[in-house]
C-alpha cells in the first residue's frame, strides 16, 4: 500500500517535470514560467485520447481518466497564487499570425487567476459527480467527454488570452462545445431546440463582440488588452468608444444571459446536469461577466457604461428572481436563479466602475463584492444543480408539483439542497449571506453618487435591489422545501426513491462545505483570491493588493442598513412564500403572446417566412425575368455613374467625315436591323440577319479592314447556312401570348441599353487619354517580324497567344456540337418527356 | 463617321436586347447575334475610324487604319461564329427533347426546389 502511494507520488511529480514546469526569474525578480500557455490546451490533446480510452477500457469508466486532467491544471495553477498575491502576472505567448499580430498569449493576473481556478476546481467536481451521473453503458460517454474537454480548453482560453482575437476564437468555441453538449440527447426535440437557440443568440453576440475588438484594435492599433488598457485615456475621446463599448457589452450580455437575451439559458437545461452545473452555472455564463470585468479599465469610466452594466444588471436580477417563482422545474427554477444572480454579479461590477470617478471607498466595496459574489454563487449554484440532477436521477422527476417529503428519505441531500439554498437566499451562517450583505450596502450606497443623475434616480436602485432579493428568498424556500418538505408522493414517483449513491453526493457535499467555510474564513479567500482579481479589473487605483482596505466581516452591528435589510426581507420573503398560491394568478396578467421566447420564435418564424417570400419574389425561374434585373442594372449604373462622374464628352473634331457609302450603308444596316425584329416568318429573319452581316461586312471594307471583310463574309455565310439548317428542325416565330404590357417593358430596357452603348461609344472615342499602340506594330512590322499585312502578323506574331485559344475555343465548340448531336442519353430523355 | 457608327450600334444593341427578351428561342438566338455585330462594331469605332489606308505596308503610305482592334475583332468574330453554332445545335436538341420553344416553359423543374 505505501509502495502504491509512493509510486502515485513519484508519477504526479515526474509529470509536473515532463511538462516542463521549469521557472525562472525575469528582470523584476518575477517567476515567469515557461510556455504555460500550451496548458490552455491540455484539455484539448486529451479531448483526442478520449475515444480510444471509451472504446478500447471497457471497464473503466472514462471519466475517471478525464478527471486528471483538471484536477493536475487546478493543482498547477493553485502555485500561481503567491504571484498574484503581491500583484504580480505571468505571461507566456505563442505567435500564430505574426505579421497580423495574432498570438495566443496567456496572462495570468488575479482575474484570470480567479476563473481559472474556478473553471478547472468546478471542472473538477463535475466529471467526479458525471462519473456517477452518466451511465456506462447506455450514455455514449466518448463523445460527451470530449465536447466537455473541448469546453474546458475554450474557457481557459478566454480568460487567460490577453490577445482580442483568440480570446474571440476561445468564446465562440464555447459557443460551439455548448451547442454540442446541450444537444447531447440529440434524438430529443427540445435539446435540438434549446441547442440551436443558445446558439443562435450566444453567436449573435460573439459577432457583436468581435466588430467591438475590431474597432478597439483600430483605435488602439493593437490587439493586446493589457496595452489597449495603457491607452484607456486616449481611447475615451475617440469616435468609435461608444460603439465598440456598445457591442463588447452585446457580447457579454447574451453570454452571460442578461435581459434581454436570458431567454436561452433556461432552454439549455435540456443539456445533461452536469453540464448545466458547470456551464450553465459555474463558468460559461460568467464568461461575460469576465469580459466586463476585463474591459472595465478601458470602458469603465463612461458613464454609457456604468448605466448600462448596472442597470441591465439590476433589470436581469429582478426579472430572474421574479419568474423563477413561476417555475414547476427544478432546473428551471435554478435557470432562472442564475440569469438573476448573474444581473447581481454584473450590476454591482457597473456599481464599481463607479470608484474611477469618487474616492468614496463603497464602489470599491461594490467590486469587491462582485468577485466575491461570482465565487459564492459557483460554490452554491453548482451544489444546487448537483441535488437537482440527483433527485432526477433518483426518482425519474423534476417537476416540482409532483415531488415532495423527499428529507426523509435523502437526508444528504437535503442537507446539501437547504445548505445551498440558504446560502441563495442571503442567510447567515452561508457565504451568500456575506455577498448579500455587501451587494445591499453598495446599491443603498448608489442613490448618493452625484454624477450621471445618479442622484435623481439613483434611489430605484437599492429599492429594484430589495425587492429582487425577496423573491431571491422566496424561490430559494421554494425550490428546497416543496422539494423535500410536505406530503410524499412518493408512490406516485416514477421511480423508487432513495438516497443517492455516495459518489454522486461526493462534489455537492465539498460544494456545500466550501459554501459554509468561506462564511468563516472570507478574508483569507479575500487576501488570495478576491483583492488580486479586484486589482485586475481596476489597476490604476491601487499599487498592489494589499492596499485594498476591505475587510469582510459577518456582523457590522446593529446601526448597518445591510443587517436591517436582511431582516425585512427575510420577513416578507416567508409571507411571500407562504401565500404563492394568493399571488401566483399575477404571472397571468402577462399574456402569452408577449413575453420574450415568443418574440425569439416569432422573429425565427418571420425572418424565414419574409426571406422565403423574397426569394420567391425574385426568383421567378424565368430567364427574362434575370435578363431584365441585369440589363436594367447595367444601363442605369452605367448612365448614372457617366452624368455623375460627368464623364460623358462628346468632341465633333476628332469625328471622321461621313462619306456617301458610310450613309448608304447604314441605310441598308438599318432596313435589315428592321426586318429582323419585325419578321413574322423564320426565313425572312434569318434572311435580314444575313443582311446585317453582310452590311457589317460592307463597313469593314468601308473602314479599311479587307481582313475582317472576307472573315465577316465568309463566316456569314456559314452562319445563315448553319441557321437554315437548325431552323428546319425547330418551329416557326411565335409570339406565345406575349402582353403588350411585356413588350412595352421590353422596349424600354432595351433602348436604355442602346443609349448606354451609344453614349459609351462616343465618350469613350473623344477622350483618348494616351496614344494608341499600334504605333509601334505599324513601325517595326516589317523590321521585327518580316510581314507586310500588319493584321496577320499581330495575329500570328505579337498576338499569336490569343489566336492559338480562338482556336482551342472552334475545336472545343466543334467537339461540343458533335457532342450534342451524337450522344443521347436515352433513358433519361425518356423519362423527361414522359414528364 | 463616329457619330453616325455610335447611333446605329446603340440601335443594333436596342434591337438585340428587345430580341433577347422575347419569350421565343429562336428570337432569342437572333439577339445574341445581333449583339455580336454591334460588339464588333463597337470595338472599331472606339478605336477611330480614321485612316486613309488599309493596314498593309506599301511603299509611301503612311496613315494606316488601326490594325490592333481589327486584330481583336477578328478574334472575335471566329469566337462569337463557335458560340453562335454551339447555341444552334443546342436549341435544336432541346426542342427535340422538351418539344418547345417558349422560354416560359423552359423554367427549370419544381420538384429540385
Amino acid at each position: 500500500m505505501q509502495f502504491k502511494m509512493f509510486c502515485a507520488i513519484l508519477t504526479i511529480t515526474s509529470t509536473y517535470r515532463l511538462l516542463g514546469f521549469y521557472t525562472l526569474k525575469n528582470m523584476d525578480g518575477r517567476r515567469i514560467l515557461l510556455e504555460f500557455v500550451l496548458l490552455i490546451f491540455l484539455p484539448f490533446v486529451f479531448a483526442i485520447l478520449v475515444p480510444f480510452a471509451y472504446k478500447y477500457i471497457k471497464g473503466i469508466h472514462t471519466g475517471w481518466f478525464v478527471l486528471l486532467v483538471p484536477l493536475v491544471l487546478f493543482g498547477y495553477y493553485l502555485s500561481f497564487i503567491p504571484l498574484t498575491m503581491d500583484g504580480g502576472h505571468a505571461i507566456s505567448e505563442i505567435k500564430w499570425i505574426p505579421t497580423l499580430g495574432i498570438a495566443f498569449t496567456s496572462y495570468i493576473d488575479g482575474l484570470s487567476l480567479l476563473f481559472t481556478l474556478l473553471i478547472t476546481g468546478i471542472g473538477s467536481l463535475v466529471v467526479l459527480y458525471s462519473i456517477f451521473y452518466m451511465d456506462k453503458k447506455k450514455e455514449n460517454l466518448g463523445s460527451f467527454y470530449v465536447y466537455l474537454l473541448l469546453f474546458m480548453t475554450a474557457m481557459l482560453g478566454v480568460v487567460q488570452s490577453d490577445n482580442t482575437m483568440t480570446l474571440y476564437l476561445f468564446w465562440e468555441l464555447t459557443s460551439i462545445s455548448s451547442f454540442l453538449l446541450i444537444g447531447y440527447w440529440y434524438t430529443r426535440d427540445k435539446s435540438r431546440f434549446g441547442a440551436l437557440k443558445s446558439m443562435m443568440i450566444t453567436v449573435f453576440g460573439g459577432l457583436m463582440m468581435l466588430g467591438g475588438f475590431i474597432l478597439l484594435s483600430i483605435m488602439g492599433d493593437t490587439f493586446s488588452i493589457r496595452e489597449l488598457i495603457a491607452q484607456a485615456p486616449e481611447l475615451v475621446n475617440h469616435p468609435y468608444f461608444t460603439l465598440a463599448l456598445i457591442l463588447i457589452l452585446l457580447g457579454a450580455f447574451t453570454k452571460s444571459a442578461q435581459f434581454p437575451f436570458y431567454i436561452w439559458l433556461p432552454d439549455a437545461m435540456e443539456a445533461p446536469t452536469p453540464v448545466s452545473a458547470y456551464l450553465h452555472s459555474a463558468t460559461m455564463v460568467k464568461a461575460g461577466i469576465y469580459l466586463v470585468a476585463r474591459f472595465t479599465p478601458i470602458f469603465g469610466t463612461s458613464s454609457t457604461w456604468i448605466w448600462l452594466v448596472t442597470g441591465i444588471g439590476l433589470l436581469t436580477l429582478f426579472w430572474g428572481s421574479f419568474f423563477a417563482v413561476k417555475q414547476t422545474d427544478l432546473k428551471a427554477i435554478l435557470a432562472f436563479s442564475t440569469v438573476s444572480q448573474l444581473g447581481l454579479i454584473m450590476s454591482l461590477l457597473g456599481a464599481g466602475a463607479i470608484s474611477y470617478h469618487t474616492t468614496e471607498a463603497m464602489f470599491a466595496f461594490a467590486t469587491y463584492a462582485a468577485i466575491f459574489h461570482l465565487i459564492n454563487h459557483a460554490t452554491f449554484k453548482g451544489g444546487l444543480f448537483m441535488i437537482a440532477g440527483i433527485i432526477d436521477h433518483e426518482t425519474g422527476t423534476r417537476d416540482i408539483r409532483k415531488l415532495g417529503g423527499l428529507m426523509s428519505i435523502m437526508p444528504l441531500s437535503f442537507t446539501v439542497a437547504l445548505i445551498g439554498s440558504l446560502s441563495m437566499a442571503g442567510l447567515p451562517p452561508f457565504n451568500g449571506f456575506l455577498s448579500k450583505e455587501m451587494f445591499l450596502e453598495s446599491m443603498v450606497a448608489l442613490q448618493h453618487f452625484e454624477l450621471f443623475q445618479f442622484d435623481t434616480w439613483g434611489i430605484l436602485f437599492p429599492i429594484v435591489a430589495w425587492v429582487a432579493s425577496v423573491f431571491t428568498f422566496t424561490y430559494s424556500l421554494y425550490f428546497v422545501l416543496k422539494t423535500f418538505l410536505g406530503q410524499g408522493k412518493v408512490d406516485q414517483l416514477p421511480k423508487r426513491p432513495h438516497e443517492a449513491p455516495i459518489g454522486m453526493l461526493v462534489a455537492p457535499v465539498i460544494l456545500a462545505s466550501l459554501v459554509i467555510i468561506i462564511f468563516f474564513i472570507p478574508n483569507v479567500l479575500g487576501k488570495w483570491v478576491i483583492k488580486p482579481a479586484v486589482m485586475a479589473v481596476q489597476p490604476t487605483l491601487y499599487g498592489s493588493p494589499a492596499d485594498i482596505n476591505i475587510h469582510v466581516s459577518a456582523w457590522h452591528g446593529f446601526d448597518s442598513v445591510g443587517l436591517w435589510l436582511t431582516v425585512a426581507i427575510v420577513i416578507i420573503g416567508s409571507l411571500l412564500y407562504l401565500t404563492i398560491p394568493k399571488w401566483q394568478p399575477l404571472y397571468k396578467i402577462q399574456p402569452a403572446k408577449l413575453s420574450l421566447n415568443e418574440g425569439y420564435d416569432a422573429l425565427m418564424r418571420g425572418s424565414e417566412k419574409g426571406m422565403n417570400r423574397l426569394s420567391r419574389a425574385f426568383m421567378t425561374g424565368l430567364i427574362r425575368t434575370y435578363l431584365l434585373y441585369m440589363f436594367a442594372f447595367l444601363s442605369v449604373t452605367v448612365i448614372a455613374v457617366l452624368f455623375i462622374k460627368d464623364a460623358f464628352v462628346v468632341d465633333m473634331n476628332s469625328f471622321a467625315a461621313i462619306t456617301l457609302y458610310g450613309a448608304l450603308n447604314a441605310v441598308i444596316l438599318l432596313l435589315s436591323i428592321g426586318f429582323v425584329v419585325f419578321a413574322k416568318s423564320r426565313l425572312a429573319a434569318i434572311i435580314a440577319l444575313g443582311g446585317v452581316g453582310y452590311s457589317v461586312a460592307l463597313f469593314f471594307v468601308i473602314f479599311k479592314a479587307p481582313d475582317l471583310a472576307l472573315t465577316q463574309l465568309v463566316i456569314e455565310t456559314v452562319s445563315v447556312a448553319l441557321f437554315l439548317l437548325a431552323f428546319k428542325h425547330l418551329p416557326a416565330l411565335n409570339e406565345h401570348g406575349e402582353t403588350k404590357k411585356n413588350k412595352v417593358v421590353n422596349l424600354i430596357i432595351s433602348l436604355s441599353v442602346g443609349v448606354m452603348v451609344t453614349l459609351v461609344a462616343l465618350s469613350s472615342h473623344s477622350q483618348k487619354l494616351i496614344p494608341s499602340i499600334s504605333q509601334y506594330y505599324k513601325d517595326t512590322v516589317a523590321t521585327e517580324a518580316g510581314g507586310g499585312n500588319i493584321v496577320n502578323v499581330i495575329l500570328v506574331d505579337y498576338r499569336g497567344f490569343d489566336t492559338l485559344f480562338e482556336i482551342a475555343v472552334l475545336a472545343i465548340a466543334g467537339i461540343a456540337v458533335l457532342g450534342m448531336i451524337r450522344l443521347r442519353v436515352s433513358r433519361k430523355e425518356t423519362t423527361d418527356e414522359n414528364k | 463617321m463616329e457619330l453616325l457608327l455610335a447611333i446605329l450600334i446603340g440601335i443594333l444593341f436596342t434591337a438585340a436586347v428587345y430580341l433577347i427578351l422575347s419569350r421565343s428561342l429562336l428570337k432569342v438566338i437572333l439577339g445574341t447575334s445581333l449583339l455580336s455585330h454591334g460588339a464588333h462594331l463597337l470595338i472599331l469605332t472606339m478605336g477611330g475610324l480614321g485612316g486613309s489606308a488599309p493596314p498593309v505596308l506599301i511603299d509611301g503610305v503612311t496613315d494606316f487604319a488601326d490594325p490592333l482592334p481589327q486584330a481583336l475583332i477578328l478574334t472575335a468574330i471566329v469566337i462569337s461564329f463557335g458560340v453562335t453554332a454551339v447555341i444552334l445545335v443546342m436549341a435544336y436538341r432541346m426542342y427535340s427533347v422538351h418539344k418547345t420553344d417558349n422560354m416560359n416553359e423552359l423554367r427549370g423543374n419544381d420538384e429540385h426546389d
